[in-house]
């Protein structure tokens, strides 16, 4: 049976009213996880994480020291699932893939003239095929803020789905830098150009800007995505990245696209964190649990 | 041989017009010597009705005027008294005021309808509060009038009685159904031939004559009023007619003053015939951390 | 541009709560004080009622006995008036104004400290979930106090030209859906007026109103300022018909507060009312929608629905009305249904097994009625008094679920299709309390606030209070403001 699915104009993108957004997130951040709830929370927020390593001075050693980590959370604790991937620079795909063999652990590469995308369209096609030739699994893109604040909402639809094509199999993940798109309104619609132009998943920020990914702007790009599902009956994958650096927090993430979108984004498939320093304070509150002592950063490896 | 005198027949004033009694029922008023003055329309409580179907028909374009508008009408209807002034001078005398407290009477009254025109775009400044609630939403209150009131107007101070009800009422932007005075009922009818030919919409202002014995029941028991004043002493009235209130919760209210006095004229009175609405929305909250302005 | 695709008809469901079940986080009782008995709060001390009859407070979440309350008889409310009246003559009215609001300030201290307390007896005793007694419930009675206390000695301020006096002894009557707030819309502005009090809580939740009377007591308020009678219906005419009571201040259902409004005629008793209320919330087509849903949600499922400005009427634009619809019945999944004391819960028990027989009455009428019956999949406890969040679908003005006042979670949907519609249908209803109006469009909102003929008109929000924020209803929902500036004047004379 053939569907067609109806380009909407990006100018009509639903309305966000931002108080209304602040109070839906105030009442994840009420919910009280306890005992086993909070121990499977804290396993599958782990289990969600993109460990990330996106500087200048980023070398092949630092790459191969991280996907060790990615592999052996801690290999103290039983039963403690891996990351979801490594994030890294296209020039260290290649590297990470290698280390990662074996492993099951996907490598994500950020592309598309990462992090501030101002460069020509020839050129961010070529960064990203050349990651995906490299063995990508992922590519994680940065749409053209620029031209969006522009209002040329064509041209960015343009932009991510001649980038789409180029992914071939590697899973899409598009950035918007929510951080700089300034109103929920703009954020929204960033989110249903970025759904609609073909993202596999749809990602808050390059970590690069202030802010990055917070709760209200998640929510809203979740129900960008509930949005499209009711539609579609398609899923795309959610992902904030950059500020989430406690269990607490995650595990307030966690209710919200639960409550928000339910059991079927609740896997690294669907749902993921961009960070790096919450993978260890998630160790330490899984250590706790099973220890029923506060634990110290000396007793977890930092790489 | 001297000219005949025309007589003025005193009709009931309902919607901007100047229809006779439903019922055909008549009084005859007479002066101190027993001598006839005129016959007055005895109302029932079929031209209650219809008044309060004329008085809520009229609310919803009253209400929503300008306020500044409303003030320019109730001026208007202060100029035109002031142009009929003698004939309300002659006409409270007819009843049996002396000339001086006549002319004191009529004065008052314009002036009283002068002061409540000013409140029209005033009040709502002195009666509405921003209210500085603790999240983030933009909050304030405001008076809006109550819709129909049905009054029974002052027996004794049969102009001034009236006009002091009637003012503060409809300066809110209320509509309403008035009995006027039985003893003193003239000046009631001559008012509202000032009302009718000085821009207040019809409806705004009904003026039915009559017996209160007959009809209090119904202006406190009528479904589409939302307020009674009641400006008389009778007890057994006052204490019927907040009974009968309850029926829909009527606002009810009793004025029993010394109208000449100049505290009787006063917003509060607007304010007793005001709902208070409160209307809350969210501020967005963008920019302001680290943002100058 | 189009897309084409190929594909099945797609399955859209989405589950909740199957993968990841929330642990039970129960708020400890451990630290609350009840006693097992209670008597009348009188002239400052705890007394006996005359009659040695008392009636027992239930937990509506488990059917347990909390306490035993006492009965107060006309003999019991005479001396709470005569206390009033005489702690008013000789020495509240005397009081300036500086001084009496230390007083107030006091309590609302007092409040806060003892703030974890109260909301857990207030869960205990009311069935409503600790999120709201403990987040909204305790924390805005503390403020309303706090809000009052500082009006005591400016009261000169608010009522310009006018030399404003306090009336007397102030007979309070409250309802069972906000025990501890409604007292404290009750006390807080009748104390900062000059005037003393004698309130009656109602008969199923009575006792946060008791621990406030310990406060009272604590705070060293004269004597007789605030009598606190416990009891049902009959105490509550005891005080409305009391002579030496000036003012009649009442919360609660539009049929008992005709019968006050009788009941007081032909006496110089002041009165005022805020009765039931049939509010409804209108979504247009611009609405933020996901907002607009949770708009929906607090309107009718805070505190069970026992609310009366509770958007029980959904008025929704007929080009959104099936994604409205659909968004809200997926949210009503995700709504946590049971113990009230557990963190988690957002929607607790049913007040008491009365209220809840009259909800079931009224879902039954609905179903009779032939309008289309929703609920939540959730399961409810085996013990205490509990209902599932309810929608009827494809109902009309002409439904008497639509007319009535039914305080329970159950929400009747209607749809329109003009601004003219929308604003008579929301008015087309005795009732005038509240409003909700969900668009994005700023003349469209000023346009509609207006319009509505209720006292309070929430704009793209929802059951949103504040003690700044006046309060109270047109029409049939009664008269008088609580809250705010407004909220001074039902105790003054000016």
């Amino acid at each position: 049976m053939m569907t067609t699915i109806d380009i909407p104009n990006f100018r009509m993108s639903p309305v966000v009213d931002q108080v209304g957004v602040e109070e839906r997130v105030a009442r994840f951040t009420t919910r009280s996880i306890k005992k086993s709830s909070k121990l499977q929370a804290l396993k599958l927020a782990l289990n969600m994480i993109d460990l990330t390593t996106l500087e200048g001075k980023d070398t092949s050693g630092k790459v191969k020291q991280m996907c060790y980590k990615a592999a052996h959370m801690c290999d103290q604790l039983q039963d403690i699932p891996t990351v979801a991937a490594v994030c890294v620079y296209p020039n260290h795909v290649r590297t990470a893939k290698t280390a990662l063999t074996g492993t099951g652990i996907k490598v994500a590469s950020v592309a598309t003239a990462f992090p501030s995308g101002n460069t020509t369209r020839e050129v961010k096609l070529s960064d990203v095929r050349f990651a995906v030739d490299e063995g990508a699994d992922e590519i994680d893109m940065v749409i053209s803020r620029g031209e969006f604040l522009e209002g040329n909402y064509s041209f960015v639809f343009d932009e991510i789905s001649s980038i789409k094509e180029v992914c071939g199999s590697s899973r899409l993940k598009v950035i918007l830098e929510t951080g700089e798109l300034s109103t929920l309104d703009n954020i929204r619609r960033a989110s249903d150009i970025a759904i609609y132009a073909g993202a596999d998943f749809i990602k808050t920020s390059t970590g690069k800007i202030q802010p990055a990914a917070t709760m209200p702007v998640t929510l809203v790009m979740l129900q960008a995505i509930k949005d499209y599902y009711y539609k579609t009956g398609k899923i795309v994958g959610m992902k904030p990245a950059g500020g989430i650096s406690s269990s607490k927090l995650a595990i307030h993430y966690l209710v919200m696209v639960h409550e928000t979108l339910g059991d079927k984004w609740l896997t690294n498939e669907w749902f993921r964190f961009g960070a790096s320093s919450l993978a260890n304070d998630i160790l330490m509150q899984i250590a706790k649990e099973k220890y029923g002592t506060y634990q110290g950063k000396d007793y977890f490896s930092n790489d | 041989m001297s000219r005949i005198e025309v007589l003025k027949t005193y009709k009931i004033y309902i919607g901007g017009q100047f229809p006779r009694t439903e019922s055909g029922r008549y009084y005859s008023l007479t002066n101190k010597k027993n001598e006839p003055i005129a016959n007055v329309s005895l109302s029932s409580r079929k031209d209650f009705r219809n008044a309060v179907v004329a008085a809520r028909s009229a609310f919803g374009g009253w209400s929503s005027r300008a306020a500044f508008n409303r003030g320019q009408i109730l001026y208007r209807v202060a100029e035109m008294m002031e142009g009929r002034k003698d004939q309300f001078v002659k006409e409270l005398i007819l009843q049996g005021s002396t000339k001086k407290s006549a002319e004191a009477e009529v004065t008052m009254a314009i002036d009283r309808l002068v002061y409540y025109s000013g409140w029209c775009d005033k009040y709502m400044q002195v009666f509405g509060t921003v209210n500085p609630v603790a999240s983030s939403h933009f909050n304030f209150s405001v008076p809006e009038p109550t819709g129909v009131v049905a009054i029974i107007a002052p027996e004794e101070s049969s102009l001034l009685g009236l006009i002091s009800v009637v003012a503060p009422c409809i300066a809110g932007g209320n509509t309403c159904v008035v009995l006027s005075s039985n003893s003193k009922p003239l000046c009631s009818v001559t008012f509202a031939e000032v009302l009718a030919t000085s821009d207040v919409p019809g409806g705004v202002v009904n003026i039915i004559t009559g017996i209160s014995s007959e009809l209090y029941t119904h202006f406190s028991n009528h479904m589409d009023v939302n307020a009674v004043i009641y400006c008389r002493e009778n007890s057994e009235e006052k204490k019927i007619i907040a009974q009968n209130s309850s029926l829909n919760v009527k606002r009810t209210f009793f004025w029993t003053k010394d109208w000449l006095k100049s505290e009787s004229e006063n917003p509060y009175l607007m304010l007793d015939l005001q709902e208070i609405k409160t209307t809350w929305h969210p501020i967005e909250n963008i920019g302001i951390a680290g943002a100058k302005y | 541009m189009n897309k084409t695709k190929t594909s099945e008809q797609p399955d859209t469901s989405l589950n909740f709560f199957n993968d990841w079940k929330y642990a039970p986080a129960p708020e400890s009782k451990d630290h609350i004080q009840l006693k097992k008995q209670y008597g009348l709060f009188i002239n400052g001390e705890f007394v006996p009622p005359t009659s040695k009859k008392y009636f027992d407070t239930i937990n509506p979440a488990t059917e347990e006995k909390l306490a035993e309350i006492a009965e107060a008889d006309e003999k019991d409310v005479d001396l709470a008036v005569n206390a009033a009246a005489k702690a008013y003559n000789n020495v509240w009215k005397k009081m300036p104004g500086k001084e009496r609001a230390k007083y107030i300030y006091r309590i609302a201290r007092m409040i806060q400290e003892r703030a974890r307390e109260f909301a857990v007896i207030e869960t205990m005793d009311g069935g409503k979930p600790i999120r709201e007694s403990r987040d909204i419930d305790v924390p805005l009675a503390a403020n309303h106090f706090f809000y009052y206390a500082g009006w005591a000695d400016k009261l000169n301020y608010a009522f310009p030209n006018r030399n404003p006096q306090p009336l007397g002894v102030a007979g309070q009557i409250i309802p069972w859906n906000f025990p501890l707030l409604m007292a404290a819309w009750k006390i807080a502005p009748a104390l900062a007026t000059g005037n003393c009090v004698v309130l009656k809580p109602a008969e199923t939740t009575s006792l946060t109103a008791l621990k406030l009377a310990e406060i009272i007591a604590e705070s060293g308020l004269p004597n007789g300022v605030v009598n606190i009678v416990t009891g049902f219906g009959k105490t509550g005419a005891a005080i409305v018909n009391h002579p030496k009571v000036n003012k009649v201040a009442f919360t609660g259902s539009t049929d008992v507060g005709k019968i006050i409004q009788k009941a007081i005629a032909g006496t110089s008793k002041r009165v005022t009312l805020e009765l039931g209320g049939k509010a409804a919330n209108i979504v247009f087509d611009d609405a933020p929608i996901d907002q607009a849903v949770e708009g929906i949600v607090n309107g009718i499922f805070f505190n069970q629905g026992h609310v009366c400005c509770a958007g029980s009427r959904l008025l929704v634009q007929e080009g959104v009305a099936d994604i409205v619809i659909r968004k809200l019945k997926d949210r009503m999944e995700t709504l946590i249904v049971g113990d009230p004391l557990d963190k988690n819960t957002d929607i607790g028990a049913i007040n008491s097994k009365e209220q809840l027989l009259k909800i079931q009455e009224y879902i039954k009428i609905g179903i009779n009625e032939g309008a289309e019956l929703h609920q939540s999949s959730c399961s409810l406890p085996n013990k205490g008094f509990f209902c599932k969040p309810t929608l009827f679908l494809n109902t009309s003005q002409s439904h008497r679920l639509v007319q009535e006042e039914i305080f329970g979670p159950v929400l009747a949907v209607q749809t329109f299709r003009t601004v003219e519609e929308a604003i008579e249908k929301a008015n087309n209803i005795p009732y005038g309390l509240s409003a909700g109006i969900w668009t994005d469009k700023g003349s469209k909102i000023f346009n509609l606030t207006t319009k509505m003929r209720a006292g309070v008109v929430w704009a793209n929000t929802y059951n949103k209070f504040d003690p700044t924020s006046p309060f109270g209803g047109y029409k049939e929902s009664g008269f008088g403001r609580e809250g705010g500036l407004h909220g001074l004047l039902p105790y003054l004379s000016l």
